[in-house]
């Protein structure tokens, strides 16, 4: 493998991962560790056992069952004493070929696999891939079932944030807020039970619309959850927002810029925090989005705070969504007309959505059969991820883990 | 011979039961040895009970129950968790330093406990009152820092290695702070015709009780900083929530004592719950008052103090009055019958102390010097003292639950950056207060 | 299933004034005038798929086989169109465009992308497998670009075992990105500062997303060796 090439007019090389030799790189944004590296060429983590001369140098594992990492992920740390030089995320733990599974089921088969990536935001997955089928198919759902979709969506979104808080904050040490964002999205889950009878894996959305009608009392019941949930977000904040030690953990830890995140590919709350303001429901509108009015939060520095700040402001934000959408679900039916054996004709397509984690896309190819040819999910997570590299470089370690927790990773959707 | 044991034993006992001076003072090494035993007991039930309190408190914090099973409330589940260490294999790292491994809980606990030699639960309920008596209270529990250095050492790995360094650091910063703190209430018992303070403990309060006011209202606001400062220190000492990086589980480092098991770990916790107890006893006699109940100064008088001296036993009923309400909202069902039988056994026990302490407060209200007085009046002091340490007991828990942690250099900056700075300035500020006021 | 999905099915016109341009970008297929009825009969039933060979024409329903890729003109195409000529060519497809180029274009054409049409963000790098085909994989980029909100596809084929410049230079997400599909496919990016395997274990024999892996084969060595257990398929 030759060097990579030079000749850029984007100055990107502080990107480049740190650990390769890197002829026209220079040691000036490495900072204090200028010094330590002997012979000027940076030692691999390919080969542990060469020697480093001059080393302070240590490789610490965190190992792939760990309580702080979500799931089962594997980081190899590069310390100088307290200080992060370096990572290399090892991933593939929980990777179950969802990829080669969908080019043996048929589309509506394949559905309830989707629901496994994400785990925690299944309606999400589920919705890009009906909405990716649609497309491919050239159908459109019926609004009734775009309404519907959107409320579970919006529910889903902020019973992930919920999550991630809990445990976001659990990381860092405040024990308590977990238990109450927990019993808080129990009320989320009963609304996803009674409708279509899992509580995780949801399986919510078919392909042309949604099969299940909304059960009675559905309206009134999610009513009710904006009502209860609204003093809870606040409750949460308080516990958390002004909090002296919450500030001192999270400001100024795991910076990003804007325009690293750009070319790093990320996407989701952490962009919008480091002050791009962009979200696929509102750039490229898909169900209902385009009918309802809501902002998008965005922040200023690009480290931990702000995005603890965007992902609240996004709970407040899908609440409104989702007030806007129950009032005025219209009557209808809610499954278009699809053929009961779905082969789309020849092509490719490729859709993404909003997922609470990013831009979540399907690309599938089409070769007229009644199974896909190629499905390709884009998991937003996988590509955040990358950008933890960036994002520690500096800190210490127990900034890692707070960082970690702040990507908002599910390792189901980084390995699929 | 039967002349003596019935006649000579019992005015043995009366006499220290009354007495007015601590056994050190009289140089009783019996006394000293029962009042030791005694003080052992207690804090060794107090211990228990914190575990139990935290486990049932900090659940309620996260809305949930906590312990439910082992006997009432989970009320016997400090017993079952120390039945179960004892329990445990011994498990010792081959590598390990054997000798050292074994002594280091050894001297976290010798440090954590010699300071109760010093430690005033009234007048003359010490041990012992040395005339340095808050020297040696920092002194001795800056031993526990060994402890703690020696069990990362002796362990052999790399975590607890660090996790130990990284806690002995967090110990000994926020000692300093402490210290100074401390010296700035020692200023203010100087107050007197004579001039001269006391390091004594007994005589700090007894500085108070001559003032008329506890020293954390003295020269407002500078007791309440002075007080605030070692509050914060004293968390950070114990290794308590939010400083508590070292030992936290989701960090790299899993602290000092992670290689221990079984009832070494549980010497450990014992050490560190009893130091907790040390610092907030010291807490309370420098700026609380001691045994001291509250509003001395305004609400004076035998009726008042009546009215006080039944707070005990009220405390008690009260107690007992929730272990039945306890009782009665068990759910009607078979397998609750024991919870309820032991539940109401363990009200009825409370309700008995309670008619007790009930009955010397009412037997001991006249001002003679009668045994019943004197029963009366000690109760009352063991009871303010600890009841104010209570409280801190409290506050420990209630901290954990609700903050999070600093990360370790935060920590440091706090101990040495803030506090430090604070507490020197106050210390300034006081004594030049306290010649102007002189 | 290995049809060539670049070909567009030849369409009885629905519209006919498209037909003769979309035809001609395309691959040049032997193809019968359509005699069609040209009532439509079965609504929106898609088309049935056929074999390589012949044309593509739907059997039954009267209505045309579905939407077929049609050119796409643009100022961007029509610009990159007279730079490259042949090498380079637009087509849309259910409103999403993209474009197919000869992989000797790779990696200036994407340069030229970011750096002059403000295509910043990578969206996804992944690759499609035809096995009959001669150039077997189809590696695709899917862009964005804030500034315009536009989407686009780039496609390019290369052969088996043919290797092909990586874009970690020109954005940094593709690290991983390439990384994986080296992992499923194999296809070796030049360039690439860290070509190894990401989601499976390092040890690995074989592609899995090859057409020919088969969902029931496994690296049977690796599995035993490194889990200790006969693999029981």
């Amino acid at each position: 493998m030759s060097a990579p090439t030079g000749e850029d007019t984007k100055n990107i090389s502080h990107l480049a991962a740190p650990n390769r030799e890197n002829s026209n790189r220079e040691n000036s944004d490495r900072g204090e560790t200028e010094g330590k590296n002997v012979g000027g060429n940076d030692l691999t983590f390919a080969n542990p056992d060469k020697t480093y001369l001059d080393s302070n140098e240590l490789i610490i594992n965190m190992g792939p069952q760990h309580p702080a990492t979500h799931g089962v992920l594997r980081v190899i740390l590069k310390l100088d004493g307290e200080k992060v030089l370096g990572t290399e995320c090892i991933i593939g733990y929980l990777h179950r070929g969802v990829e080669k599974i969908a080019e043996n089921r048929t589309y509506t088969m394949f559905n309830p696999y989707v629901d496994r990536m994400d785990y925690v935001a299944a309606v999400s997955n589920g919705l890009g891939y009906c909405e990716a089928v649609e497309k491919l198919l050239n159908v459109e759902a019926t609004p009734r079932a775009k309404y519907i979709r959107v409320i579970l969506t919006e529910l889903n979104r902020i019973a992930s944030h919920q999550l991630w808080l809990g445990t976001h904050a659990l990381d860092i040490g405040a024990m308590t807020p977990l238990f109450y964002t927990f019993r808080d999205r129990e009320e989320i889950l009963k609304i996803f039970e009674k409708y279509c009878g899992a509580r995780l894996t949801t399986h919510a959305f078919r392909i042309g619309g949604c099969q299940y009608e909304t059960y009675a009392g559905f309206e009134k019941e999610v009513k009710n959850f904006l009502i209860f949930v609204a003093p809870k977000i606040n409750e949460y904040e308080t516990l958390l927002t002004t909090n002296r030690i919450w500030m001192e953990r999270t400001k100024n830890v795991g910076v990003i810029s804007a325009a690293d995140a750009i070319a790093l590919g990320v996407t989701g709350p952490v962009l919008r925090a480091s002050g791009v303001k962009w979200d696929l429901r509102k750039a490229q509108p898909y169900a209902a989005y385009s009918e309802f009015d809501f902002e998008i939060p965005v922040g200023t520095n690009g480290d931990t705070y702000d995005r603890y700040l965007v992902r609240m402001a996004e709970m407040r934000q899908s609440l409104r969504i989702i007030e806007q959408a129950v009032n005025g679900i219209p009557e209808g039916p809610i499954m278009a007309k699809v053929p009961k054996v779905i082969k789309p004709p020849v092509g490719e397509i490729y859709h993404s959505i909003e997922s609470p984690k990013g831009e979540l896309g399907y690309f599938i190819v089409s070769d007229g059969s009644t199974q896909p040819y190629r499905l390709r999910v884009r998991p937003p997570s996988f590509v955040n991820l990358q950008a933890l590299d960036v994002m520690v470089r500096g800190l210490l370690v127990a900034d890692v883990v707070a960082v970690i927790g702040t990507i908002d990773i599910v390792l189901g959707e980084v390995d699929r | 011979m039967p002349n003596m044991i019935a006649i000579w034993m019992p005015n043995f006992i009366m006499s220290y039961l009354g007495s007015t001076v601590t056994p050190g003072e009289a140089g009783s090494q019996f006394w000293a040895l029962i009042y030791v035993l005694i003080i052992f007991a207690g804090v060794s039930v107090a211990v228990m009970s914190m575990n139990w309190l935290e486990r049932k408190a900090l659940a309620h914090f996260q809305i949930r129950l906590g312990p439910m099973r082992v006997g009432p409330h989970g009320l016997l589940q400090p017993i079952a968790d120390a039945l179960k260490l004892m329990l445990k294999e011994d498990i010792i790292p081959t590598e390990a330093d054997q000798f050292v491994f074994w002594i280091a809980p050894l001297i976290g606990l010798l440090a954590a406990f010699t300071v109760y030699t010093v430690i005033p639960f009234g007048p003359s309920q010490a041990v012992s009152d040395m005339n340095i008596g808050i020297l040696f209270m920092l002194g001795v529990s800056s031993l526990g820092v060994l402890g703690v250095v020696v069990a990362g050492w002796a362990s052999n790995s790399h975590y607890p290695l660090i996790g130990a360094l990284r806690s002995s650091a967090q110990m000994v910063s926020y000692e300093v702070a402490m210290g100074l703190a401390v010296v700035s209430a020692i200023l203010m018992t100087s107050l007197n015709e004579k001039g001269t303070g006391t390091l004594s403990m007994i005589g700090i309060v007894r500085a108070q009780e001559q003032q008329g006011i506890w020293f954390i209202f003295k020269f407002f606001p500078l007791g309440l900083i002075a007080f605030i400062i070692f509050a914060i220190a004293m968390i950070a000492e114990t290794n308590r929530a939010p400083f508590d990086m070292a030992e936290a589980e989701s960090e790299l480092t899993a602290g000092y004592h992670t290689e221990y098991s079984g009832l070494r770990w549980s010497l450990f916790m014992l050490a560190e719950y009893a130091a907790m107890i040390a610092v907030s006893s010291i807490a309370v006699t420098l700026w609380l008052g001691g045994w001291m109940r509250p509003f001395v100064r305004l609400l004076h008088g035998p009726s008042w103090d009546f009215i006080f001296s039944l707070f005990p036993g009220l405390t008690f009923l009260g107690l007992a009055a929730i272990a039945f309400v306890g009782v009665l909202r068990m759910p009607a069902h078979s397998f609750f019958k024991i919870q309820k039988i032991g539940l109401a056994a363990f009200g009825g026990l409370l309700g008995f102390i309670a008619l007790m302490l009930l009955v010397i407060a009412i037997a001991g209200r006249s001002e003679d010097a009668s045994i019943g007085s004197r029963l009366n009046e000690s109760i009352g002091y063991i009871y303010w003292f600890l009841l104010k340490v209570a409280v801190f007991m409290y506050l420990f828990i209630w901290y954990r639950a609700t903050w999070p942690r600093y990360r370790f250099d935060q920590l440091m900056r706090v101990g040495w950056k803030v506090l430090l700075p604070i507490s020197l300035a106050v210390l300034i500020v006081t004594a030049i207060v306290g010649v102007l006021v002189a | 299933m290995a049809d060539d999905a670049k070909t567009p099915a030849p369409p009885p016109p629905p519209g006919g004034e498209k037909k003769p341009t979309a035809q001609k970008p395309a691959a040049p297929v032997p193809d019968p005038p359509p005699v069609k009825p040209v009532a439509p009969v079965a609504p929106a039933k898609p088309a049935v798929p056929a074999d390589s060979a012949t044309p593509p024409n739907p059997a039954a329903p009267a209505k045309p086989a579905g939407p077929v890729p049609l050119l796409w003109t643009s100022p961007l195409v029509e610009k990159y169109r007279s730079q490259y000529g042949t090498a380079l060519e637009g087509q849309t497809y259910l409103g999403q465009n993209y474009l197919t180029v000869k992989s000797e274009l790779i990696p200036n054409i994407l340069r030229l992308l970011r750096d002059d049409e403000q295509f910043d963000y990578c969206v996804d790098i992944t690759a499609v497998h035809y096995p009959k085909r001669e150039k077997q994989f189809d590696v695709l980029w899917i862009l964005y670009s804030f500034p315009r909100n536009e989407r686009i596809r780039l496609t390019t084929q290369i052969a088996d075992g043919a290797s092909i410049p990586s874009s970690v230079s020109i954005w940094p997400t593709a690290n991983w990105l390439e990384r994986e599909v080296y992992d499923m496919f194999g296809i070796q990016f030049e360039g690439h500062p860290d070509l190894k395997r990401i989601l499976l274990p390092d040890g690995w024999k074989g592609f899995p997303l090859r057409k020919d892996y088969g969902i029931l084969q496994q690296d049977k060595e690796w599995v035993q060796i490194n889990l200790g257990i006969e693999s029981g398929q």
